[in-house]
């Protein structure tokens, strides 16, 4: 065949760049938006720690941290998946809001017949709850993907009419307490089922420092889980070829970053150990990375937020793809405000109005493109920390509220501004 | 009625990489129909725009003399001031403002920057009054058809006193009925002096109203032809006339039984339900053959193909798609994708990749099947399906990881090509798949098509370039306003034949 002659010399460049390994400056480069972000928080952490006089790492404050921001974080994730398809939602904050109302009308606020009394049951209630905010979710999403009305305009008219259901069903009062078991959702800690380590007693003028044995050993074996699965990841890749980073890079970065955690464990053991929360989130943000790194679920979503049409004529169901991702944001809506009214201990008629802002900025700050196809879980976890932590120190500095706002506002602009920025240079 | 009014002289005008013109001499004499006519791509648009200061003086070589002062247009409307109006093939109306208000947009009746609305109907009224339009000036300019609309444009460009009127491609969206109307409208200009240059390919309507025609061809303008020696055959033999030299690899063909096969295909418009843009059309591929579909643009070629695949197109689509025999359902993309048909888009950039990811992503995307197991996507297997189609279609990278969007148009048409490889369909579709690429990559594509048609595929070309077609293909449907006009086996094809079953049908038609 005439046909195996036709390529005189050009496919040599193929092939020698797949062996190639990168350099540290080249990967560091082309990694540079996560490490950079990743930096960014601890310079703002260790700026407050300064400024708070040693106040922002004490294991009570950091614990603090955590459980303020748990309910941003878990919408977060969502709304990374709502953005990069190209889309918004501005109705997370007043559904979070109805959710919490509807679980403490459900534990706390409506009598049902004895029959139906098994729905006051907090795991019951949470359930109905998620459910209640997945079809939420559900019904925008139906209308934004069948019915290619804006999300913005959908989520707009959802923000409203899920702030008035919320006053509606409280009947404009607080309904609290909740049953203890719900509270746990917020408030508790794993128990420490190995017994706590005592690392200096009590005594004359010492503080007694024990430890939570068991967030320790969770914590350990969550950096040797990590350590393993990036080696077997490296070696298998090296049998196929193929090389991403230099193995001095890879070392130092396993090595921070389980430094990191560990410190971070330590710190938290140090008072109560894990949150109960705090391993909700964790195993949400784990979840999460696996369904836009690895799945093709998450692929498809970045494919269509990318160029709807391309992906439409390679055989997405781009449609179907959007409604998920708003049945998606639904769930962790109602999850969201189920924390947040657990955290309160009661249901208001003002809860969760804002954090949609706060979930966004969050969301943008980490890296998301606003016309879709751009964004990372890990850079929505940060971002939403970045906010939690200037809070937190700003409100320990006593910054007052008014500066608070116009600050974070210049943090966000400043922070998607510089992105821009570096990407108009290096295009 | 002999004094020249415009006269261009040695236009040359190149892009990096290109010489769209190079010496184009052109005379317009005061009060006639000048037609253009040329291929697509021959340079008949950009030399208008050179003309009308779309792209300003000094960005080109040569002169423009119009009423015998030289010309230095920097924009638009420098020209405009002086009288001379281009209408764009695509009509540059706001549909959601008025008659009026597009008429004079930008010219607006208006003292102080108040508007004045009875001068501004009153005008308008006047305005569509010369052009035979009795719609109200306050009828919104989506709610009348394209053809009115085109007249509108005309209007608008009376507004601006104009005398020399530019259209490009003016019919080329109208019915039979509206086009006979808009050339006796011109013809009706003539008598009051305006003068008009008419670009199109429809040679029966340039031969009806012109007064003379200049033939370009591959950005020169080759011969200008007067009322009394224009015959069709003499321009379509000026239009295509250039030979073939071996731009093409060659390939002895293995042609085995009928693989694909569609019957009476009929589509509407995505827009318009009435227009029906799709005409029973009939076609067939066997395995190992590559087929063109020939054809101007417009004349429905991609819409067929979409319309084909998963329905990506139109409306109301009525017909029948047989693969291997057994009929097929191709309602959606994915199960056209599916029973091993693929469709590599004209439009790359808009229908073709995702521009912002990489290379890896995008040859995958369409058969994510075949890298995951149970929605979990294996990465090194992606990495070897990435560095695979990459080698083979020798797309030229730093490595799979570069954004797509920053490749070459011809290196961004491997990508689509790896993408749709990779789903390993019996059946591909290839829209335009040469357009705005250079010729080395144009050859290695050529390429890609014989390994492919060597492995037994079925592959049907749509082209524009005609020498392409004649060079690569086995056999050749022309198409023309949504009817396939002719079938040849490309061995026994020539451009003039092509050229000739389409306005043989246009002739038809009108």
């Amino acid at each position: 065949m005439t046909t195996e002659t036709a390529q005189p010399g050009m496919s040599t460049t193929g092939e020698q760049v797949k062996i190639q390994e990168l350099s540290v400056w080249g990967a560091l480069k082309a990694n540079m938006r996560d490490y950079g972000l990743l930096l960014a928080l601890i310079l703002i952490m260790l700026f407050f720690q300064y400024f708070t006089n040693g106040v922002l790492f004490k294991p009570v404050n950091l614990t603090n941290i955590i459980l303020q921001n748990s309910y941003i974080i878990v919408m977060a994730l969502g709304m990374l998946l709502v953005i990069v398809a190209g889309h918004i939602d501005l109705s997370v904050g007043s559904v979070s809001g109805f959710v919490g109302a509807l679980a403490a009308m459900l534990m706390v606020g409506w009598d049902f017949p004895p029959e139906l009394a098994f729905l006051a049951n907090p795991f019951v209630a949470g359930a109905i709850c998620l459910v209640a905010g997945a079809a939420i979710g559900a019904a925008q999403g139906y209308i934004i993907a069948y019915h290619r009305v804006p999300a913005f305009i959908v989520t707009l008219a959802g923000m409203l009419i899920f702030k008035g259901l919320s006053l509606a069903i409280l009947a404009g009062k607080s309904v609290g307490p909740f049953p203890a078991e719900f509270q746990m959702l917020s408030a508790g800690f794993i128990p420490d089922v190995i017994g706590p380590t005592t690392l200096v007693a009590a005594s004359e003028g010492v503080q007694p420092l024990v430890l939570h044995t068991t967030t320790m050993v969770l914590a350990i074996l969550a950096v040797v889980a990590m350590v393993f699965f990036a080696i077997r990841g490296r070696a298998r890749r090296k049998a196929r070829g193929y090389e991403s980073e230099p193995f001095g890079l890879f070392v130092v970065k396993n090595l921070v970053i389980a430094a990191l955690v560990l410190f971070f464990a330590y710190m938290l053991a140090s008072y109560k150990g894990l949150p109960n929360v705090l391993v909700v989130m964790g195993v949400l943000i784990a979840l999460f990375v696996f369904v836009t790194k690895r799945m093709t679920f998450g692929r498809r979503i970045y494919a269509l937020g990318g160029n709807l049409k391309a992906a439409a004529l390679s055989g997405i169901k781009t449609e179907r793809m959007t409604f998920y991702v708003f049945a998606i944001m639904g769930a962790l809506a109602a999850l969201a405000g189920m924390i947040y009214a657990a955290r309160l201990n009661s249901a208001t008629p003002k809860a969760g109005q804002g954090l949609e802002l706060d979930v966004i900025a969050a969301v943008f700050i980490g890296g998301a493109s606003a016309l879709g196809g751009v964004g990372q879980v890990a850079g929505a976890v940060i971002g939403a920390f970045i906010m939690g932590v200037m809070n937190n120190g700003m409100s320990i500095m006593g910054v007052n509220i008014d500066w608070q706002q116009m600050i974070k506002g210049v943090v966000l602009l400043a922070a998607v501004f510089f992105d821009l920025y570096n990407k108009n240079r290096s295009a | 009625m002999t004094n020249t009014i415009l006269e261009m002289r040695g236009i040359t005008k190149t892009f990096p990489g290109v010489k769209a013109l190079s010496d184009v001499n052109l005379d317009v004499r005061e009060g006639e129909i000048h037609a253009i006519v040329g291929e697509n791509g021959a340079g008949k648009s950009t030399l208008m725009k050179v003309l009308s200061g779309v792209y300003p003086s000094g960005s080109y070589d040569g002169q423009i003399i119009y009423k015998g002062e030289e010309q230095h247009f920097k924009s638009i409307s420098d020209s405009e001031h002086k009288g001379i109006v281009i209408i764009h093939q695509e009509l540059a109306l706001v549909p959601l403002l008025s008659i009026a208000e597009n008429i004079f947009l930008g010219n607006e009746q208006a003292r102080a920057g108040v508007i004045d609305w009875d001068e501004t109907r009153d005008g308008a009224r006047k305005l569509l009054g010369m052009v035979g339009l009795t719609e109200d000036p306050d009828t919104l300019v989506t709610n009348i058809g394209v053809g009115k609309q085109q007249l509108v444009e005309i209007a608008k460009a009376l507004s601006k006193s104009v005398q020399l009127l530019i259209l490009d491609e003016p019919t080329a969206s109208l019915s039979e009925k509206d086009s006979a109307a808009l050339l006796d409208l011109l013809m009706e200009f003539r008598k009051q002096g305006i003068t008009s240059i008419l670009i199109s390919h429809k040679l029966n309507e340039v031969s009806k109203v012109a007064d003379r025609i200049t033939v370009i061809r591959d950005g020169r303008s080759i011969e200008t032809l007067t009322k009394e020696n224009i015959s069709e055959d003499r321009i379509i033999t000026l239009m295509v006339g250039r030979s073939l030299d071996d731009r093409y690899p060659s390939r002895v063909p293995d042609i085995g039984e009928v693989v694909f096969e569609v019957k009476n295909w009929s589509v509407y418009h995505q827009q318009h339900r009435d227009r029906q843009v799709i005409k029973n059309i009939d076609l067939n591929l066997r395995k190992g053959e590559v087929v063109g579909i020939a054809g101007l643009m417009g004349s429905g070629r991609t819409e067929f193909a979409m319309s084909v695949f998963g329905k990506s197109y139109g409306q109301k689509i009525t017909g029948e798609v047989f693969l291997h025999g057994k009929k097929a359902d191709m309602s959606t993309v994915e199960k056209a994708v599916a029973n091993g048909v693929a469709y590599a888009t004209e439009d790359r950039k808009t229908y073709g990749l995702n521009l912002i990811d990489h290379i890896k992503h995008n040859t995958t995307i369409a058969n994510l099947r075949g890298i995951s197991k149970v929605g979990v996507i294996d990465d090194l297997s992606e990495m070897d399906v990435a560095n695979e189609y990459r080698k083979k279609t020798n797309i030229r990278s730093s490595s799979v990881y570069q954004v797509t969007g920053n490749l070459s148009g011809g290196n961004q048409q491997k990508v689509v090509l790896s993408k749709w490889l990779f789903a390993n369909p019996d059946v591909l579709i290839l829209d335009e798949p040469t357009r705005g690429i250079d010729v080395g990559a144009k050859y290695e594509i050529y390429t890609i098509i014989n390994q492919l048609a060597a492995q037994g595929k079925a592959i049907l070309v749509i082209s524009s370039e005609m020498p392409e077609l004649l060079g690569i293909t086995d056999r050749l449907y022309v198409m023309n306003e949504g009817r396939i006009v002719g079938e040849m086996a490309t061995s026994e094809a020539s451009q003039e034949k092509i050229m000739r079953s389409i306005v043989r049908a246009e002739g038809k038609a009108s």
